[in-house]
């Protein structure tokens, strides 16, 4: 391992180390603009510059020249920052000073470096070059003339985001970074690229002049657009979210995010449930209501009917909390009839590792054959995806696929479509996977049919067969879509002994054996069209979206930006979301709603008085919740059902995506990548 | 006895009304007839607040924020959106009037001359909530007082 000299600070690094890495271990700053520690080297900025004792008589670009045994750098001489102003003097001579109508002004690489680095006036009198901006559909805005030629963004495209539409043309004062001709920049990680780019050339277009950094209020939290947990970090400014941004999370998301975790927050501003609504009996009109009225509503409507006749189901945003008091209200009431799995999916449950993302997402970094089961982890899980990408970039590890066939950014052998060709697979390969860590992922969506169970029970033996359980490795991964779905799974938000399931609640609805059904956020299965007319429904949530358009009595409850929670991704992983801005209207706490509810209903008050209180609950119960941003390694045990596997093809539980859940669907930026990214035939097959 | 003397002979007040008769009828008179006469100002003076056009009668705010970013006492306060036409404007350009301490640090922040802190001292008002200014109120001064405003930034802008 070379030993290196930086600023007489001695350090011994790993072959293969950058200068511009070493010194970054060392706490020493380096300026820099085209390097970026997830891409590729470019080494075109030029700003990196350093000089190197006894090497080249010039200076050298730290980020592209390897640490060599008994270098002597020097980052700060002379020679340098002489360099690094003539440097700056160049990259200013064709960028505009626009900096006030810049939305990058304030946090601009350019703007600091040159404030840092730079020298104090322009020598140059001549004219300015100006390029023609690029349409790069309705995220991101474009303002070529600022761009400085890095390419941070043809290399996130065509590396991270596996679109490679984007390129630089021409040479000299000409080059230009645009897309190829006819080319849409049809990635959900687009919106990343405005975080990589280092000046105001690509930009946010929904929040085009909104705000500056310096008045936004930084919240960090957790996203709930999928399963994975991201984490964000929301920007508030009074009662507004003003956009939203990725966290650093090595395990999870790394520093992306996905496009509809970024942009659907204007979705929060409209189509809000802002105070409680009471369902009108002889006009069918939906009336304004107290609290206090809607709770007495619902206390006359549950006198006397019986806990089996009522019924509870929890929808994809939820958080932990308020499973648990929808859970402790139902059993207070009586009722076994809970389920969390609103796509109706059958699964066991039995065992934590069953239903997990066992293996991690950050051990996908570490498979070396991976196996997709009826899944477009693309538009369930982008972040799962750009790993799974990742990885295939830097090992070429073969990939196969039974499912419908799905654009992953990747090549894959494509194996079939039904759990026929999933069981002709085990036959033909059993125990001759030579795979040292085989992984097998399997879309929510292979359990929502009747047979369910089977395929779990297919699943597990295909699991145990093709060597994906191994010592010290566990490959069986289940990708959930739904945020809340794990936790629910884990506290037990499903059908106790004798109660109900998903799909006969909902049938209870209509032949009257339900008489009273609790829909905690539960929105995802078009329930005005599947719910029957024989039940009283009350929807808790904070969109007027399907399950709103049904319910008898509506209770307005807040968003995920707007309170504190426990989330459970798909590894298993509890993570704290945390309140960013306050509830709109009169909308409380999911939680709030329903510890005030069974002051009204059930046997006696939920025994909690604050979310710490049910929390303490929590984690008295379930030990994993003890353990904060961690994963609890969950252990493998076999599982085995007997039944007859239908021949019907894997489905996909993601049709649109940009239209998954309440807060998507009443954000307009989403309706417009929806019309612009989502092609003609998809639209028609969704509907 | 020197101070005995004096004050017998009450010096001090007849200085005093030798004083007030030389002001009263030899020297050239110093106060003004406020309000048929003012005063001369300096261009510099910071007195109540403008939002400018330019000559074609756009604004000139870009709605960049740095008035309100380096305002002391917070008191401007700023929303902005994309107009139609593509160019970045505020929606709303409020200065709190009674909160202002007439530092001129929003003027000397501003890049493109919009926000500017005019010769009018006279805007003294019945009520508080005549003093909480929005943008109509403000780029109603500026089209009041342009003619002065730009004679006294083209007078200043030697020194800066």
């Amino acid at each position: 391992m070379p030993k290196i000299t930086i600023n007489d600070m001695e350090i011994e690094v790993e072959q293969g180390t950058s200068i511009l890495q070493a010194a970054e271990q060392l706490g020493v700053e380096i300026p820099r603009f085209c390097y970026h520690d997830k891409l590729s080297v470019a080494a075109n900025c030029r700003m990196c510059l350093v000089e190197v004792e006894g090497g080249p008589p010039k200076p050298v670009a730290s980020c592209a020249m390897a640490c060599g045994d008994g270098m002597v750098v020097h980052t700060d001489s002379d020679k340098v920052k002489k360099a690094r102003k003539g440097v700056m003097e160049f990259l200013l001579i064709n960028h505009p000073l626009d900096c006030p109508v810049c939305d990058q002004g304030g946090e601009c690489d350019l703007q600091d470096q040159a404030v840092a680095y730079g020298f104090d006036r322009s020598r140059y009198n001549e004219e300015k070059l100006v390029v023609s901006d690029n349409d790069y559909g309705p995220l991101i805005g474009t303002v070529m003339t600022r761009c400085i030629n890095c390419t941070r963004c043809v290399r996130f495209a065509e590396e991270i985001a596996g679109t490679p539409v984007l390129g630089q043309f021409n040479r000299g004062e000409n080059a230009k970074v645009g897309t190829f001709i006819g080319e849409l920049l049809d990635t959900e990680l687009s919106g990343n690229l405005i975080d990589v780019c280092p000046v105001g050339a690509l930009t946010s277009k929904p929040y085009a002049y909104k705000a500056r950094s310096w008045e936004l209020t930084k919240t960090e939290t957790i996203d709930v657009h999928d399963a994975l947990g991201c984490n964000i970090r929301v920007d508030s400014r009074g009662r507004e979210v003003m956009r939203i941004l990725p966290r650093l999370n090595e395990d999870i998301n790394e520093e992306w995010i996905d496009d509809r975790s970024r942009f659907s927050y204007d979705g929060l501003a409209y189509g809000r449930i802002d105070r409680p609504y009471i369902r009108d009996k002889e006009s069918g009109r939906l009336l304004e209501t107290s609290w206090e009225e809607a709770f007495t509503v619902i206390s006359d409507k549950l006198k006397g009917v019986k806990g089996d006749n009522i019924a509870a189901l929890a929808g994809d945003l939820v958080d932990v909390e308020s499973m648990v008091a929808m859970k402790d209200l139902m059993t207070s009431l009586g009722s076994n009839n809970i389920d969390c799995r609103t796509d109706g999916a059958v699964f066991s449950t039995e065992n934590r590792s069953s239903y997990l993302f066992n293996s991690t997402i950050a051990g996908i970094d570490d498979a070396d054959a991976i196996l997709l089961i009826g899944v477009d982890p693309r538009h369930e899980a982008t972040m799962v995806n750009a790993r799974i990408r990742k990885n295939w970039l830097e090992k070429k590890i073969p990939i196969s696929l039974i499912g419908r066939e799905v654009d992953l950014t990747y090549p894959y052998e494509h194996l079939g479509t039904s759990p026929k060709d999933l069981e002709k697979l085990i036959k033909q390969y059993a125990g001759k996977v030579t795979a040292k860590k085989p992984m097998m992922i399997v879309g929510s969506g292979v359990f929502a049919r009747e047979d369910g169970l089977e395929i779990h029970s297919l699943l597990h033996k295909a699991a145990e067969e093709l060597g994906i359980i191994k010592k010290g490795w566990n490959g069986f991964n289940i990708l959930h879509s739904a945020a809340s779905r794990v936790g629910g799974l884990d506290v037990g938000f499903l059908p106790k002994e004798g109660g109900k399931g998903f799909s006969d609640i909902v049938a209870g609805t209509k032949d009257g054996s339900i008489e009273a059904l609790f829909l905690l956020g539960a929105d995802e299965f078009n329930a005005h069209v599947n719910i029957g007319w024989k039940s009283f429904v009350i929807y808790q949530g904070h969109h007027g979206d399907h399950a709103a358009q049904r319910a008898d009595i509506i209770l307005p409850a807040a968003a995920y930006t707007e309170k504190d929670g426990i989330y459970v991704n798909t590894e298993g992983r509890p993570q704290m979301s945390h309140k960013a801005v306050g509830p709109v209207g009169a909308a409380k706490a999911d939680w709030a709603i329903i510890r005030e509810m069974s002051e009204y209903v059930g046997a006696k008050p939920l025994p909690y008085n604050s979310q710490l209180e049910l929390r303490t609950r929590i984690y008295k119960e379930w030990a994993i919740f003890k353990k904060m941003d961690e994963v609890t390694p969950a252990k493998w045990s076999g599982f085995f059902c007997k039944g007859k596997l239908s021949k019907d093809d894997f489905t996909l539980p993601v049709q649109n995506y940009y239209m998954n859940n309440p807060i998507c669907r009443a954000s307009k930026t989403m309706a417009q990548c929806a019309k612009a990214f989502t092609k003609q035939k998809e639209l028609e097959e969704a509907a | 006895m020197n101070k005995i003397l004096r004050a017998f002979f009450l010096t001090e007040i007849v200085k005093g009304f030798l004083l007030t008769l030389k002001y009263m009828f030899f020297v050239p008179r110093v106060t003004i007839n406020y309000p048929h006469e003012k005063g001369p100002l300096s261009p510099r003076f910071r007195g109540e607040h403008a939002l400018r056009r330019y000559p074609d009668g756009t604004e000139r705010c870009i709605a960049c924020k740095l008035c309100e970013a380096a305002c002391p006492a917070l008191a401007i306060t700023i929303e902005a959106e994309e107009q139609e036409d593509g160019s970045r404007r505020t929606t709303r350009y409020d200065i709190d009037m009674t909160k202002c301490i007439y530092c001129g640090l929003c003027q000397e922040a501003c890049p493109v001359d919009a926000i500017v802190e005019g010769p009018n001292f006279e805007y003294a008002t019945e009520t508080r909530e005549e003093l909480y200014y929005n943008k109509e109120k403000l780029l109603d001064n500026g089209d009041r007082w342009e003619a002065q405003l730009a004679a006294n930034i083209a007078k200043d802008s030697g020194y800066s």
